[in-house]
């Protein structure tokens, strides 16, 4: 007989190792959607038992308690109470214990207890809590807690065959015993003496040694500390950046000659006319200009996952809090303004760790001006079209300083605007308390980093490959139609609608120094930032034929003064034109008029910021 | 494990200096001026272990005024800022 699917949840505090507890359970077997309704992230994965049961397993949000203080943890407390719409009451909660650190746990398990689920608790990373000289009566923590307890490794091979097996002997007597749900919110005294009662069992059962992890000390030591932290934290800051311009640079350069390559091949094989022009300038050279960047959107991922998995970002929040808190920011808010780096939409959608409102949506307004990674390309482009690849100071590349200076721009306009939030509109502010806690270090491990970096990346193909698609073929229409009149000298974009729109926005963009080819890059753009690039490819590559399609970098240093290009990375510092970041706020804020301010704001930003720098750049004989 | 030391007298942790090591006394939630209500106040501190008789060290103090503070409370680690450790009452 063919059993049904035998649903399980994962339960458990903020780093109890719950993530890696769900990936060594499902592999790459897993799908990432929302909770109908709110823009939790929802997980899944799916694993077969060693007696062949199918399981379906869902990693919910880390909570200390089933209070549900913000959307996320309201996700966990209905979902194990059944309540979550459109979701299986789980058959079996596993909670999620990481072993060198039981006493919030165990409190949670004490609560999760009333729900009257059936429930097992997995003591995780036992290897590292057996390593420290901490020891667990398994067994009678067992009997006194009345829920059946295993050990875990989830990070070694086999390390959950003990799980697995139990998983088998609960799933056979399930419904057995039907038990009655009598949670309630509790009150402060009830919180008092459940964590009473788990200290009275975690003394009676384990037994710790009076040393810490002193490679966690020694760390801190360095990393915590209040002027050397800052240093630290600047550091690693620096490397990225410079990490995301230098060490991609041969792959980009490899991954540009296999596009030219094949544009070549395809300019070589097809006759001409309008089949050979949509591919090689329209398909090959604008997704490919795109899709050139896919180094560096890994390389800035794999920096935010490591640091992540390492456990220093909730330092980096606490070193940043009271620096942020002058402008107006949460210490919190420093893991989404840091995610933003690499897109807004993510950074936004983490926003949600915020549980004060206020601050919440100072955060989700100026998290687009942290400079994402579909910036990355225009900035890319430019500044290796317009500024010398020389060392200063001997060591530090003029290139990489430009593009430390540009996200520099980024950072200090989100805590000014942060700042004139505060000031202007919320106004009788308390700032919201800032608690978190500072896990152990841990050694990033291999698997769970590799999973984190596919996922990003097919992101961002499946993007360049739908959305950028789409757009690249509609640039490519409006750049090639009409055709040219018979006998016409002029280049045959002049005659297109590209050319009609972009001159007619031109007067527009006259005083920040755009030609009427931005004006046409700019609002494509609209569907994702980096199209601008692919745009001008495309928009480049019609008007000046095979050799402009080579290199747009060149064609630009040849077509545009000093001044516009200048003017062009200030206009992208604000940039407002991202309609995904936008969806996304509306949807975030559930107001159409925070999606309106923001836009708003940032385009007279960009304007203006645009305005100075051309001007200022023309007055010193750069245009 | 409520240990009372009675030669010391009782203080907020938010008045602690990094360095500091004692035990908690009883929780005081109307001594701090957060934001939050009393009792979210009181069931958060609580949450992260803050309880009476728990063993805290204050670890480590950020750049401007010496805030926040990292806490050791018996096992872990807790990153505050001494406004909310007002609440806590230390001897």
């Amino acid at each position: 007989m063919e059993l049904p699917l035998l649903h399980l949840a994962l339960v458990g505090t903020p780093n109890s190792g719950k993530t890696s507890l769900f990936n060594a359970l499902t592999g790459s077997r897993q799908k990432v959607a929302n909770y109908p309704g709110v823009t939790v992230e929802r997980k899944e994965g799916f694993f077969v038992t060693p007696q062949g049961r199918q399981v379906s397993v869902v990693d919910l949000p880390g909570t200390y308690s089933l209070r549900g203080r913000s959307p996320d943890e309201e996700i966990t407390r209905d979902f194990v109470l059944g309540k979550a719409s459109g979701e299986t009451v789980p058959d079996l909660v596993l909670c999620v214990a990481d072993s060198t650190n039981l006493r919030l746990t165990i409190r949670l398990l004490l609560e999760l207890k009333r729900t009257g689920r059936p429930m097992v608790l997995v003591l995780n990373m036992f290897d590292i809590a057996a390593r420290r000289g901490i020891t667990v009566d398994v067994e009678r923590l067992a009997k006194e807690l009345g829920v059946p307890v295993v050990t875990s490794i989830a990070v070694r091979k086999g390390g959950t065959a003990d799980l697995l097996t139990l998983t088998d002997e609960i799933s056979a007597r399930l419904a057995a015993e039907p038990q009655e749900n009598t949670w309630r919110a509790l009150s402060v005294g009830e919180l008092r003496s459940t964590q009473r009662e788990a200290d009275r069992i975690i003394a009676d059962c384990v037994s710790l040694p009076a040393r810490p992890d002193t490679w966690t000390a020694r760390i801190d030591a360095v990393v915590l500390h209040p002027v050397g932290g800052l240093i630290v934290l600047a550091a690693i800051l620096f490397v990225m950046f410079q990490a995301v311009f230098a060490w991609a640079q041969p792959l980009m350069e490899l991954l540009n000659s296999g596009f030219d390559a094949l544009g070549e091949f395809v300019h070589a094989t097809l006759p001409a006319g309008l089949l050979q022009s949509f591919l090689q300038n329209g398909v090959i050279s604008g997704v490919g200009s795109v899709i050139v960047f896919l180094p560096q959107i890994i390389i800035i991922f794999l920096f935010i996952l490591l640091l992540e998995d390492f456990g220093y970002m909730a330092r980096a929040a606490f070193l940043m809090d009271r620096i942020m808190g002058g402008a107006g920011l949460h210490g919190r808010a420093f893991i989404p303004l840091l995610s933003s780096f690499a897109c807004a939409i993510p950074g936004i959608m983490a926003t949600r760790v915020i549980d004060n409102k206020r601050d919440r949506l100072t955060t989700i307004l100026i998290a687009p001006l942290m400079t994402c990674s579909a910036r990355i390309p225009v900035y890319t482009l430019i500044i290796s079209a317009f500024i010398p690849a020389k060392d200063v100071w001997g060591f530090v590349n003029l290139q990489g300083l430009v593009m430390f200076g540009l996200y520099a721009a980024g950072i200090a306009s989100a805590l000014a605007v942060s700042f004139l939030i505060k000031f202007f509109m919320l106004r009788d502010y308390a700032p919201a308390p800032f608690m978190l806690e500072l896990p152990d270090y841990k050694m990033p491990r291999l698997k769970s980093i590799v999973i984190g970096v596919t996922t990003r990346a097919k992101m961002f193909l499946h993007r360049a490959g739908t959305t950028i698609f789409s757009m690249m073929v509609l640039i490519w229409f409006l750049a090639s139609f009409p055709q040219p009149p018979a006998g016409a000298t002029e280049p045959a974009i002049d005659f297109s609608l590209a050319a009609i729109i972009g001159k007619a926005l031109e007067p527009l963009l006259a005083p920040v120094g755009f030609n009427w080819q931005i004006a046409v890059a700019l609002i494509p753009g609209m569907a994702a930032r980096e199209v601008a690039v692919a745009a001008l490819g495309t928009v480049y590559a019609i008007e000046g034929g095979k050799e402009a399609a080579e290199q747009i970098g060149q064609v630009l240093a040849t077509k545009w003064s000093l001044a516009t290009a200048l003017s062009m990375l200030a206009w992208y510092i604000f940039a407002p034109q991202c309609a995904s970041t936008l969806a996304v706020i509306r949807r975030e804020t559930g107001s159409w008029r925070w999606m309106a301010v923001t836009f708003g704001y940032m385009l007279v930003l960009a304007y203006a910021a645009s305005l100075l720098t051309y001007n200022i750049a023309v007055a010193l004989g750069a245009g | 494990m409520t240990e009372t030391n009675d030669t010391r007298p009782h203080m907020p942790l938010g008045l602690a200096q990094r360095g500091y090591t004692g035990v908690i006394q009883h929780l005081s939630v109307k001594e701090a001026a957060s934001a939050l209500s009393d009792i979210e106040l009181e069931s958060r501190l609580i949450e992260l272990g803050f309880v009476e008789g728990a063993r805290v060290e204050v670890l480590h103090e950020g750049l401007v005024g010496r805030d926040p503070i990292a806490v050791r409370v018996d096992s872990i680690t807790i990153a505050v800022r001494r406004r909310e450790a007002m609440a806590i009452i230390v001897a």
